[in-house]
C-alpha cells in the first residue's frame, strides 16, 4: 500500500473526500483496486487522464454479473472516445454515487441515466423494453412475451407518465423512485 | 438573450420547486419556494410570449440549421421532416421545465459535460407514436439553435447560486450535484475563490443548521472510526448481501442491533452493579459443588456468584477499612434496571420511527409495476447464480402481476380453499393451545413435586430442573415446522400474505409460551415465602431457558439445515437448496431477547450471556446460510419487514418485559433473606429511600407526583402530533392537485406546439415538404 498511496497526494484525497460521498478509507481502497486494473504498473496514473478500458472494469467482481455493467461504465465515463473507459476520478464518481451516504437525488439521477439506453434524456418505450429485458435475464423462460411486454410498458407509462407525453422524464422517474423505500439500499455497490 | 435565459431559468426554478415539494416533503430547500396555484396559467402566457419573441430572432438560426442539416445524415433530416417541427418549436419544447433535469439545469450541464463538444449531431430519434402528444427531441438541438454558448451560461448560473449560499451549504450542494469530479473541482475553485483554501470543512459559520450538520457528519465519521462495534461484521455482511440480497441481510442487521442493545445493558449493569459488588464479596458460605449440568441450570456454585440476585448486598462500604460512606447496592440495582429499560425504550422507539418513515410512504401508490421495474434490481448482488435468481424472481413477480391484469381473477374452487384454510388454522391453533397447556401442566407438576431451588443436593435433581426448559425449547423448535407445512398446504396467492400469516402464527406461539411461563412465575413462585430466595429461582430458570434455547438452535442449525440439505439433495434429488426462513429466525431472536429482558432483574449478567450467544449465533448462521441455503425466489420487502420486526420487538417483547419488571418492582415483596432488597416492602422502596436521602427529592416530587406537569407535557405532545397529521393531510391534497396540474401542462404543451407549428408554417419558415 505504501507505494501506491504515495502517488495520491493528501490534498487530492481530502479534495475527493469533500466532493464525493466516500470516506478516506474508501478512497484509498478504490485507488488500490484501480491500480490493480491499471496496465502500466511503472508510471503512476494521472487521476483524470489515465484510463482503464471497459473490458477491464467489467471484470471487477462487484460488476461482472451485473446486467447493467456496460451502461454504468458508459454513464460515468468522461472519455472523449465514448468507449466507456474510466479514469480514476470517474471511478470515484461511480463509487460515490453507489455509496452508502449518497443522497436519493444523486442515486435516482444516475439510475435514470443508466436506464436511458439511447441517452436522449427520457425513457421511452424502447428504453423500457430494453430495461425489462435486462432485468428478467437471458433465458427464454424468464423473458416476457410480446403481449406481456406491451402490457407492462403501457402500465408503467400509465403509472409514471404524469404529463402524458409517452415518455418518462427525470422528474417523473424520481417521483416513482420516491415511493420505494428500498431503492437507496439496493442501489449500492461496495468494494 | 440574457433576459430570456434568466426568464427560462425562473420557470425552471418554479417548476423544480413544485417537483421538490412533491418528492421531498420534509427537506427544506435553500432556494426560494414560491408555491402558486395559478402559475400554470402564468407559464402558458409567458411561454406564448417567448415563442412570439423568438420567431424573429430564430430565422437566422433556422437557415443555419438547414444548411447544417444537409451535411448530416439523411436519417436526421428525414426525422425532422417527419415531424415538421420548426426550430422555434423545438426551442420552446426543449426549454420547458419538465425537460430541465435536476435543479437549476445541473443535469443539462452534466449531460453536456459528459459529451464531447464536437459531437452535436446526435440523431433525434423518430418515434412513431400514435398518441397525439409529440415526442420531445434531443436536447442538443437546443445547442444548435441557440447561438450563445449554453455551457457557459449554465455554469454562470450555477456559480451565482453557489456563491449566494454559506460555505457549508456550498460544500453540501456541490457534493450532491450529479457532475463529474473534474467539473466539480473546477466549480469548487471558482466558487470558493473568495474563501481561504484548506479550511473549508472547519470554517464553521455559526449558524444553526450548518453547524448541526457538520457536527453530525464529524460525529458519524468519528463513531465509525472509533467505535468498531457499529461497523462490526462489515465484511461478512457484504459477502452475504452479495450472495443473498437484502432480505437475508436484514436478519443479520437485526442480530447486530440486538447485540448492541445487550452491550448497552451489559455496560450499564457492569459499571454500577456487578463491579462494585464483585470487589466486595459478601460472606456467604458457598456451595462448593460444581458440575457441568449446574452450568446449565445455574444452581450450585453459580447461584452463589455475582450472576444472580441472591449474591447482592444491601449496601457495601466504599473503602472497607475506613468508613468513607456506603454505596447502596439496592438503590443502584433498582436505578440501573430502570434507566437501562428507559434508554432501551427510547432507542427502540427512535429506530422504529426511523424505519417506519423509510418503509411506509405517505403517498398513495397508484400501482406497483413502475416501482417494481425501476427499483427492484439489487445492485449489491454480485454472485452469478444469485444474479440469475434475482432475474428469475423479478420475472416471476412481473408475470404474476401481468397475468392478473391480462386475464383477470382466476377462479379457483372457493369451497376447497375454505376447507383447507379451516383445517390448517385449526391445526395450528390446536397445537399452540396444546403445547401451552402441556407446559402449564408440567410446571404445576414440577412445583408440587419438589421443594425446588437453592440448596439441592444430587445430580439427579439438577437434571430434573432441565426438563421444563427442554420441553419449552423443543416446542419452540418443532411447531414452526408444522406451521411451514400448513403454509405449504395452503398455497397462498400472494407470497407476502404467506409471510404475514407465518409470522402471526409463530408470534402467537411465542407469546403463549412466554405467557404461560410468566403465569408460572408470577402466580406460583413470586412472593412465596416458603421458597428461600424466589428471585434466584426465577433468575435461574430464565438463565437455563436462554442457554437451552441456544443449544437447541445450534442443534437445529446443524440438523435442520445441514442434514436437510443432504437429505433433499441425495434422497429427494432436488436441485435447489433449502431457503433461509427469515421470519422464523427473526422471531427466534426476538424470543431470546424477551427472555433476556425478563431476566435482567433477577440475573444481572444475563445480557452478557445473550451477547456471547448472539456472537456465536452470527458466525454459525452465516456459515450455515453460505453452505446450505440459497436465495429465496419470493420477494422480500426489506424495509417493510424491518419495521414490522422492530415493532414486534417493541410491542409484545419489550413492553411485556417492562410491564412484568414494573409489576415486580412495584407490587411484589422481595424475599427477606437474600438480595439487596431484604426487609423492604418493595424494590421501589429502595429507590424512594435513596431519593429521600438525597437532594433530588424536590425535583422528584415536582416531576412525578405533581399532576399538572404531566398534563401539560402530554398536552404538548398531543398538539404536536395533531399538527403533523394535519400537515401530512394538507400535503396529500397538494400532491393530487399538482399531479393534475402537470397533466394539464402536458396538454398545454401539445396545444402550444401545434399552434407554433402552424404559425411557422404560415410564415413560410418551414415548408411541409422539403
Amino acid at each position: 500500500m505504501g507505494s501506491s498511496t504515495s502517488h495520491l497526494s493528501k490534498e487530492n484525497v481530502s479534495e475527493y473526500q469533500e466532493l464525493t460521498f466516500l470516506t478516506k478509507q474508501e478512497i484509498l481502497l478504490a485507488y488500490k483496486r484501480f491500480m490493480e486494473l491499471y496496465e502500466d504498473k511503472k508510471n503512476p496514473p494521472d487521476p483524470r487522464v489515465s484510463r482503464v478500458s471497459l473490458d477491464k472494469i467489467v471484470k471487477l467482481p462487484e460488476l461482472q454479473s451485473n446486467p447493467f455493467r456496460e451502461r454504468i461504465c458508459h454513464v460515468f465515463s468522461t472519455s472523449e472516445l465514448k468507449d466507456g473507459s474510466l479514469s480514476f476520478e470517474d471511478f470515484l464518481d461511480l463509487l460515490s454515487a453507489f455509496s452508502d451516504s449518497a443522497t436519493l437525488e444523486i442515486k435516482s439521477h444516475y439510475a435514470f441515466r443508466i436506464f436511458d439506453f439511447d441517452d436522449d434524456g427520457t425513457l421511452d418505450r424502447n428504453d423500457l423494453e430494453k430495461l425489462v429485458n435486462r432485468l428478467t435475464g437471458e433465458t427464454d423462460d424468464t423473458r416476457l412475451t410480446k403481449d406481456e411486454m406491451g402490457q407492462l410498458i403501457s402500465n408503467i407509462l400509465e403509472e409514471s407518465d404524469i404529463d402524458k407525453d409517452g415518455t418518462v422524464n427525470l422528474s417523473e422517474f424520481q417521483h416513482v423512485i420516491s415511493r420505494s423505500p428500498d431503492f437507496v439500499s439496493s442501489f449500492k455497490i461496495v468494494l | 438573450m440574457e433576459q430570456r435565459v434568466s426568464f427560462s431559468d425562473h420557470i425552471c426554478e418554479m417548476d423544480s420547486d413544485y417537483v421538490n415539494m412533491e418528492e421531498e416533503e420534509e427537506e427544506e430547500e435553500e432556494e426560494e419556494e414560491k408555491p402558486g396555484q395559478d402559475s400554470s396559467l402564468l407559464f402558458v402566457t409567458e411561454s406564448a410570449a417567448s415563442s412570439r419573441r423568438c420567431t424573429e430572432t430564430v430565422q437566422m438560426n433556422v437557415f443555419r440549421e438547414s444548411s447544417d442539416q444537409t451535411s448530416h445524415d439523411n436519417e436526421q433530416m428525414s426525422s425532422l421532416q417527419r415531424h415538421h417541427w420548426s426550430a422555434a418549436t423545438m426551442k420552446v419544447i426543449s426549454s420547458m421545465p419538465s425537460l430541465a433535469a435536476g435543479k437549476q439545469s445541473t443535469g443539462v450541464i452534466s449531460r453536456r459535460a459528459r459529451r464531447s463538444p464536437g459531437l452535436h449531431q446526435h440523431p433525434a430519434d423518430p418515434r412513431d407514436s400514435s398518441q397525439p402528444p409529440p415526442q420531445v427531441p434531443d436536447r442538443t438541438i437546443e445547442l444548435d439553435v441557440e447561438e450563445t454558448s449554453p455551457e457557459e451560461n449554465d455554469k454562470e448560473l450555477l456559480l451565482a447560486s453557489l456563491r449566494s449560499l454559506s460555505v457549508n451549504d456550498r460544500m453540501r450542494k456541490l457534493r450532491a450535484m450529479p457532475l463529474s469530479l473534474a467539473h466539480k473541482i473546477e466549480l469548487r475553485q471558482l466558487a470558493f475563490s473568495d474563501v481561504a483554501k484548506g479550511s473549508l470543512i472547519s470554517s464553521g459559520i455559526p449558524c444553526c443548521r450548518p453547524f448541526r450538520t457538520s457536527v453530525s457528519t464529524t460525529l458519524r465519521r468519528c463513531l465509525f472510526t472509533c467505535l468498531p462495534f457499529l461497523r462490526l461484521w462489515h465484511e461478512p455482511m457484504k459477502r452475504l448481501s452479495g450472495r443473498f440480497g437484502t432480505g437475508v441481510l436484514s436478519y443479520f442487521v437485526f442480530l447486530r442491533k440486538l447485540l448492541l442493545f445487550n452491550l448497552l445493558h451489559f455496560a450499564i449493569n457492569n459499571l454500577f452493579l456487578v463491579i462494585p459488588q464483585a470487589t466486595r464479596p459478601p460472606d456467604i458460605n458457598s456451595d462448593s459443588s460444581f458440575s457441568a449440568v449446574q452450568l446449565l441450570t445455574g444452581t450450585g456454585y453459580l447461584s452463589q456468584s455475582v450472576m444472580f440476585y441472591g449474591y447482592y448486598n444491601k449496601t457495601i462500604d466504599i473503602c472497607p477499612p475506613a468508613d468513607c460512606g456506603k454505596y447502596s447496592i439496592g438503590a443502584a440495582y433498582f436505578l440501573t434496571i430502570v434507566s437501562a429499560f428507559f434508554i432501551a425504550c427510547i432507542i427502540l422507539v427512535y429506530s422504529m420511527s426511523k424505519s417506519f418513515v423509510k418503509g411506509y410512504s405517505v403517498l398513495k401508490s397508484h400501482g406497483n409495476l413502475a416501482v417494481k421495474v425501476f427499483c427492484s434490481w439489487d445492485f449489491k448482488v454480485s454472485k452469478k447464480t444469485s444474479v440469475r435468481l434475482q432475474s428469475e424472481k423479478i420475472s416471476t413477480q412481473l408475470k404474476e402481476v401481468l397475468s392478473d391484469k391480462i386475464s383477470g381473477e382466476d377462479g379457483k374452487s372457493c369451497g376447497r380453499r375454505l376447507v383447507v384454510h379451516l383445517l390448517t388454522w385449526s391445526t395450528c391453533l390446536a397445537s399452540i393451545g396444546l403445547s401451552a397447556g402441556g407446559i402449564h401442566r408440567l410446571s404445576e407438576e414440577f412445583l408440587s413435586d419438589s421443594e425446588k431451588p437453592l440448596n439441592k443436593q444430587g445430580f439427579l435433581d439438577d437434571t430434573k430442573l432441565l426438563r421444563l426448559p427442554a420441553v419449552v425449547c423443543s416446542v419452540n423448535l418443532l411447531l414452526p415446522g408444522l406451521f411451514n407445512l400448513c403454509a405449504w398446504l395452503e398455497k397462498h396467492n400472494s407470497p407476502s400474505v404467506g409471510v404475514y400469516i407465518s409470522i402471526f402464527r409463530n408470534l402467537l406461539l411465542k407469546v403463549s409460551i412466554v405467557g404461560v411461563l410468566c403465569y408460572r412465575w408470577f402466580v406460583n413462585i413470586e412472593g412465596k415465602q416458603d421458597l428461600k430466595c424466589w428471585e434466584n429461582t426465577i433468575g435461574q430458570e430464565l438463565y437455563c431457558l436462554l442457554l437451552m434455547d441456544f443449544i437447541f438452535t445450534v442443534l437445529y442449525t446443524f440438523m435442520g439445515e445441514f442434514l436437510w440439505r443432504l437429505f433433499s439433495k441425495q434422497i429427494l434429488k432436488r436441485k435447489r437448496k433449502p431457503v433461509f426462513d427469515i421470519a422464523r429466525n427473526v422471531l427466534e431472536l426476538i424470543y431470546g431477547q424477551t427472555l433476556t429482558w425478563h431476566g435482567v432483574l433477577f440475573c444481572p449478567l444475563l445480557p452478557a450471556v445473550q451477547i456471547i450467544k448472539l456472537f456465536v449465533l452470527f458466525y454459525m448462521k452465516k456459515g450455515s446460510v453460505m453452505l446450505n441455503c440459497q436465495a429465496s425466489r419470493k420477494p422480500w420487502r426489506a424495509s417493510h419487514m424491518t419495521t414490522i420486526f422492530l415493532s414486534l420487538l417493541f410491542f409484545p417483547s419489550f413492553i411485556g418485559a417492562a410491564v412484568s419488571v414494573t409489576y415486580t418492582t412495584w407490587k411484589v415483596k422481595p424475599s427477606a433473606e437474600c438480595g439487596p432488597f431484604r426487609n423492604l416492602t418493595s424494590m421501589l422502596q429502595s429507590g424512594k429511600l435513596w431519593i429521600n436521602d438525597g437532594r433530588g427529592r424536590l425535583i422528584y416530587e415536582f416531576l412525578v407526583e405533581h399532576p399538572l406537569f404531566l398534563f401539560i407535557t402530554s398536552g404538548v405532545f398531543m398538539l404536536v402530533v395533531c399538527f403533523y397529521s394535519q400537515v401530512v393531510d394538507g400535503q396529500k391534497m397538494i400532491i393530487t392537485r399538482l399531479e393534475k396540474q402537470i397533466e394539464n401542462e402536458g396538454k398545454d404543451k401539445y396545444f402550444l406546439m401545434t399552434k407554433l407549428q402552424e404559425l411557422c408554417e404560415q410564415e413560410g419558415l418551414v415548408s411541409p415538404d422539403r
